[in-house]
């Protein structure tokens, strides 16, 4: 068998992205092991979050803080990055 | 009793994993791939940074496109929702009507939809379709091919015409669930109509409503065959939504590297939509 995912156009920056979700990913998996059913508890947004939901929220606003950050801003995209990073502690530690 | 905890079964979604990474995961990497590069075809790729995505988020196209997409859904929200609820709750809910109604209703729903286009296309015309020949006769200026108004006025009657009755069968679904005993016991207590509706009925349809609202604003937005058909995004670009400009640069433009900024910008939007949808149901479920 031959795969050939040329088609795909793959690019370092972007291999590296989801290498990063899906190494996010297997953290929580190793995290789930270690301290399984995903600690639920009601933060600040009044509903029950777990751990996955947490980071789905993190990640979801990643995006948008990024989307934002080109379209607003001309700094380097480097410190959204930065800013979602913080937000995603908050997210992890407050909702 | 202990609950078993068996973490094998998680094996037995592979097969579905192996499915949606074929259908989904790969072409959405494969789009994310792209919107970072561009491409004279020949699958000869040239990196570009976030370029198509900052150029996107500042064009005033993607913001007009953006902004008619969410007028329109927002449109369609505030006629079809009410409408549905209308028509459920004077639908007959006992006798030979009921099915006559059913199948009524399922009818336009049972219609693909360049076909729903197609039939608003020549029923809109002034020359041979029935409703522009009889509005233009009764002294409307009605020409959808001309007027902006017109067009989105055909674009919205059309998709009410399609898609309330998906509504109006969510809501009597619901309707015909809630036991006699309920209706009842508000006769007794002397509830008017509309407290009967206020107390009983829409508590009752909290839930059903809330899926018809979601999926409502999920194809509203991501409409694009009967518009199509019927306008092909104009007159001018009056009803080119999201869908239809991202095809018009995509295929149009062969313009791969914006399309694919586009698609994910659009992707996160719906994602985000879905998202809030789906939380505010089930922590409301949660909290009956």
């Amino acid at each position: 068998m031959n795969l050939n995912f040329t088609w795909m156009a793959w690019t370092w920056p972007t291999a590296g992205f989801f290498l990063a979700i899906l190494f996010l990913i297997l953290c929580m998996g190793v995290w789930e092991y270690v301290s399984p059913g995903g600690n639920p508890r009601t933060g600040i947004l009044r509903f029950e979050t777990t751990r996955g939901d947490r980071l789905f929220i993190s990640l979801l606003g990643a995006a948008f803080i990024h989307i934002a950050w080109l379209g607003l801003i001309d700094a380097s995209l480097w410190w959204a990055l930065l800013l979602s990073l913080v937000y995603a502690i908050c997210v992890f530690l407050f909702v | 009793m202990e609950k078993t905890w068996n973490n094998k079964a998680w094996f037995m979604v592979l097969p579905v994993l192996v499915l949606v990474a074929f259908s989904a995961v790969i072409p959405l990497m494969t789009v994310v791939n792209y919107s970072v590069q561009d491409t004279f075809g020949n699958n000869e790729f040239f990196w570009n940074g976030t370029q198509w995505f900052t150029d996107l988020l500042r064009s005033q196209r993607f913001w007009d496109s953006l902004s008619r997409n969410l007028i329109f859904s927002g449109i369609i929200l505030a006629l079809e929702i009410p409408l549905g609820i209308l028509i459920a709750l004077n639908m007959p809910k006992k006798g030979a009507w009921v099915s006559v109604c059913l199948v009524l209703m399922a009818l336009p729903l049972l219609v693909p939809w360049n076909v729903v286009g197609t039939i608003w296309q020549i029923f809109g015309r002034t020359d041979i379709g029935l409703f522009g020949y009889v509005a233009n006769a009764l002294g409307f200026d009605y020409n959808y091919v001309q007027d902006p108004v017109d067009a989105w006025l055909t674009v919205i009657v059309m998709d009410v015409w399609h898609w309330t009755s998906l509504v109006v069968l969510l809501c009597y679904a619901s309707l015909v669930s809630i036991p006699d005993a309920y209706y009842q016991a508000a006769k007794i207590d002397g509830a008017s109509r509309l407290a009967v509706f206020r107390y009983i009925q829409l508590p009752k349809m909290r839930r059903v409503l809330t899926i018809a609202i979601l999926l409502r604003f999920m194809d509203s937005f991501m409409i694009y065959t009967e518009p199509f058909v019927v306008t092909g995004g104009g007159p001018g670009n009056s009803t080119t939504f999201l869908s239809i400009d991202l095809v018009k640069m995509a295929l149009g433009q062969f313009d791969l590297g914006p399309a694919a900024a586009m698609s994910i910008v659009y992707f996160l939007i719906i994602l985000l939509f879905s998202w809030v949808f789906y939380t505010v149901m089930t922590a409301s479920d949660a909290q009956n």
